[in-house]
């Protein structure tokens, strides 16, 4: 007893507070499983209490031997190679799913259960998206704004303890987003499916992120903050903006599930996609440059193109992003005045977009002939490649005379992919093949040509994805707006659907590549890790002498 | 000004403060205006709220993600309007929280889908899509006809939707449940009440086609069969004042 005593008193405040904080937790929960109104309520309460009784067993255990004393002159990764696992993991969920949804598109007949609603399309397609947007995503995001935070501050995490909490807090955000939409708990806004108290939990955790962040920054031994940190901090901020204005709700009682969004109609729309388009502009697109602007600089070793220009794509890529929203809500019951206004800065848009592209590709001047011999190098500089392309596509859709053939078709789910697949997915691997030998202390990735295999299956799997939504959507498109001589509409609108048939086993088959390069990687990663040598170790010495450097700072 | 972004790049909240100016600026040019200008929203005649019945299948439109294929949102485009009705007003979706205006339409819009079938051809429909549309790659809603209708929190939903704004009156929260049992039995005598509350031109049926229970099939049924049918489009006059777009 005595002793217990003596160890807690030497815990260190931080983890007192985390300790604290979930045995308040633990008590909410226990009263939320015991007053639940609904079902999926208890079963989110049970959930709960069993992550913060894991907690609190873990802390306990951990101020016992003594484990959370850290040595603050040693870089806080143990969290960060725990990050990697987690963006793996949820990277390959997320994709399954997608790959499950596209063969329930292509043969509804095969992959549909009569007698499990919970596996229907409606239910399964925010677990994809929330899967590779919010789980694979954001866990890569926490991974690489811990990784770079520390190295270009020269300071370890702050906070001690509250790194780890915004790991586990974040892969409990994710399990109860995913368990509510199996079980229809859902707010029916997309990307912002989770319900009221998911989303206060994202709240907590989301601002510990972003103290944690900043107190790094805070604590930094450079006088200046690199430009990936700036960044960093426009996504931390904004999407707490967004996510807590897009999630005003009143809940129908203290513990039940369902609420009733604040606003309706056409404030609604506009709240909404104001926020959809800025996940895509901060937590896509803002956060994953970040990764650009320490990745490729040291992959390539060669530093960052320009600093004027980062500085002035950064300031007119997050002023211009915000207005872009109107152009999901084209010829609606938005009034025009606001279509309009989107319209223009969607296509203004266009410029800081392509800044941010080219600062990256010129940043390889001089090193443009590691593409032919670094797979991960030509995996980022692909990603820009696809950034440019989605960034021009998507100015171009947002024309609303484009708009009016492309809206409600494939082909803003084409458009999406080649933003998601080809630019989030890609500077997303390079980064982790940068990070895998940098955090295991290993001098390369096991294998260099598993990384070429992992590079064209999924390649060609976003191509075979794009071309084909592209060909169904514009197609379906035109079906629905065709005419007979006699002036009557050409095609029932399931015709148009069955015309799409072929096109969904293309995509399904692209999806399925995509996936399989993931686990490709998953597999070189495991070894990597494990400590086997390198498959090609006598080539790579020859062949990658700049990456040998790499691996050893 | 290279000179002075050094501030910036030395003071995190600085950096901050600056972030948030920006990012604030096109949202509140953009969507502030909504809640103030007038027209934003047209006057029109026929809008009512949900009845009690009409709500739970909402929700359960909700819960299943429909809104993830279908659209409820017709453009005023010449082949939408042929397709699907009168474009749709904004007033159509003024008690809709959240909005189900869609992004995507894997299915038909579904707007003005009220009284364009029969309430057998729903229940067929959602039970087995391809039994009806062959094509169809709609999923399965079988259990739907099987689940009673859970609601016990109805008022506490009319309640919350009322603090949001929508005209809810006591006497309608108060007499939910009835209001409820009455428009799925088309022998209830409560229906002369639930007309008197909401208007004449409620539908009460049996939208399920079984008489003996109130199941989720009634209320989404109930549900897909008044979209679009409020407004009375006689009224409307899209160049008046305040209508136009």
């Amino acid at each position: 007893m005595s002793e217990t005593k003596s160890s807690l008193s030497a815990a260190p405040a931080d983890v007192i507070a985390v300790f604290a904080f979930s045995a308040i937790g633990l008590i909410w929960s226990l009263c939320a499983a015991a007053f639940a109104d609904d079902a999926p309520f208890r079963v989110h309460a049970y959930i709960f209490i069993a992550a913060f009784g894991l907690g609190l067993t873990w802390l306990t255990l951990g101020i016992a031997d003594g484990r959370f004393r850290f040595r603050q002159d040693r870089y806080s990764d143990s969290v960060i190679r725990a990050g990697v696992y987690a963006s793996l993991f949820w990277g390959v969920v997320g994709m399954l799913v997608g790959v499950i949804i596209a063969c329930q598109l292509a043969w509804p007949s095969l992959f549909y259960f009569p007698s499990a609603g919970w596996l229907n399309f409606g239910r399964l397609r925010p677990v994809h998206t929330s899967g590779v947007i919010f789980a694979f995503g954001g866990n890569v995001l926490i991974t690489t704004a811990f990784y770079v935070v520390q190295r270009t501050c020269r300071a370890r995490l702050w906070g001690g303890i509250a790194p780890w909490f915004v790991f586990w807090g974040y892969q409990l955000f994710i399990v109860l987003a995913a368990t509510g939409y199996v079980m229809g708990v859902t707010q029916g806004k997309e990307y912002a499916e989770p319900e009221w108290y998911v989303d206060l939990w994202l709240t907590i955790v989301w601002v510990m992120y972003l103290l944690v962040f900043l107190g790094t920054i805070w604590k930094r031994k450079e006088p200046h903050i690199y430009v990936a940190n700036w960044f960093f901090l426009a996504f931390l901020v904004t999407i707490a903006v967004l996510h807590i204005t897009n999630n005003l709700a009143i809940p129908i009682g203290p513990f039940a599930s369902k609420s009733y969004d604040v606003f309706s109609g056409v404030q609604d729309a506009l709240t909404q996609w104001w926020y959809g388009h800025n996940a895509v502009g901060f937590f896509l697109t803002a956060a994953f440059l970040a990764i650009m602007y320490y990745f490729m600089p040291k992959r390539a070793e060669r530093p960052i193109y320009s600093y004027r220009l980062s500085i002035v794509h950064f300031w007119a890529l997050i002023f211009i992003y915000i207005w872009a929203g109107p152009h999901h809500l084209h010829y609606t019951a938005l009034p025009q005045w606001a279509q309009t206004l989107g319209m223009t800065f969607s296509i203004m848009l266009w410029m800081p977009s392509w800044g941010g592209m080219i600062n990256g590709l010129m940043t390889l001047s001089g090193a443009w002939d590691k593409l032919r011999t670094d797979p991960v190098l030509r995996m980022m500089v692909a990603a820009l490649a696809f950034y440019g392309m989605s960034t021009f596509e998507g100015p171009v859709m947002s024309v609303r005379e484009v708009n009016a053939l492309s809206h409600y078709t494939d082909w803003t789910i084409g458009h999406v992919h080649s933003g998601a697949l080809g630019w989030v997915g890609f500077i997303s691997f390079g980064a982790l093949y940068c990070l895998v030998p940098w955090l295991w202390k290993k001098k390369q990735m096991y294998s260099n040509a598993l990384i070429e295999w992992h590079f064209w299956v999924a390649f060609t799997g976003i191509v075979l994805y794009i071309t084909s939504m592209w060909v169904s959507g514009i197609g379906e498109g035109l079906m629905w707006r065709k005419y007979t001589p006699q002036g009557f509409l050409a095609y029932t609108f399931i015709e148009s659907v069955s015309a799409k048939h072929v096109e969904y086993i293309i995509r399904m088959l692209g999806g399925l590549m995509y996936l399989s390069g993931t686990l490709i990687m998953v597999y070189n990663v495991w070894r990597t890790i494990r400590g086997d040598a390198p498959a090609e170790e006598a080539v790579t010495d020859l062949a990658y002498p700049a990456q040998a450097a790499t691996a050893a700072e | 000004m290279w000179l002075n972004h050094g501030k910036l790049e030395r003071h995190s909240l600085l950096l901050i403060l600056g972030i948030v100016i920006v990012i604030s600026i096109g949202g509140l040019v953009e969507i502030a205006p909504l809640f103030f200008i007038e027209n934003t929203i047209e006057k029109v005649d026929g809008m009512r709220p949900y009845t009690p019945l009409e709500l739970a299948g909402r929700d359960i439109y909700v819960r299943e993600g429909c809104y993830l294929c279908h659209s409820q949102m017709i453009r005023p485009l010449k082949d939408e309007v042929e397709r699907y009705g009168h474009y749709s007003l904004a007033a159509e979706s003024m008690y809709d929280h959240p909005f189900q205006w869609g992004s995507k339409r894997l299915g038909p819009d579904l707007s003005r889908v009220g009284g364009k079938y029969s309430d057998s051809w729903h229940r067929d429909h959602l039970i087995n899509p391809r039994s009806v549309v062959p094509e169809s790659i709609m999923p399965p809603y079988a259990f739907m006809a099987n689940r009673p209708l859970d609601y016990h929190a109805i008022q506490a939903k009319m309640s919350v939707l009322k603090i949001e704004g929508v005209p809810y009156t006591d006497d309608m929260i108060a007499n939910a449940k009835a209001d409820l049992e009455a428009q799925a039995d088309p022998f209830s005598a409560g229906g002369t009440k639930l007309k008197a509350r909401y208007g004449a031109n409620v539908v009460q049926r049996d939208f399920h086609g079984e008489p003996t229970k109130i199941t989720e099939m009634d209320a989404l049924v109930a549900y897909l069969q008044m979209l679009g049918t409020l407004v009375d489009f006689s009224k409307y006059h899209p160049e008046r004042g305040g209508n136009s777009r």
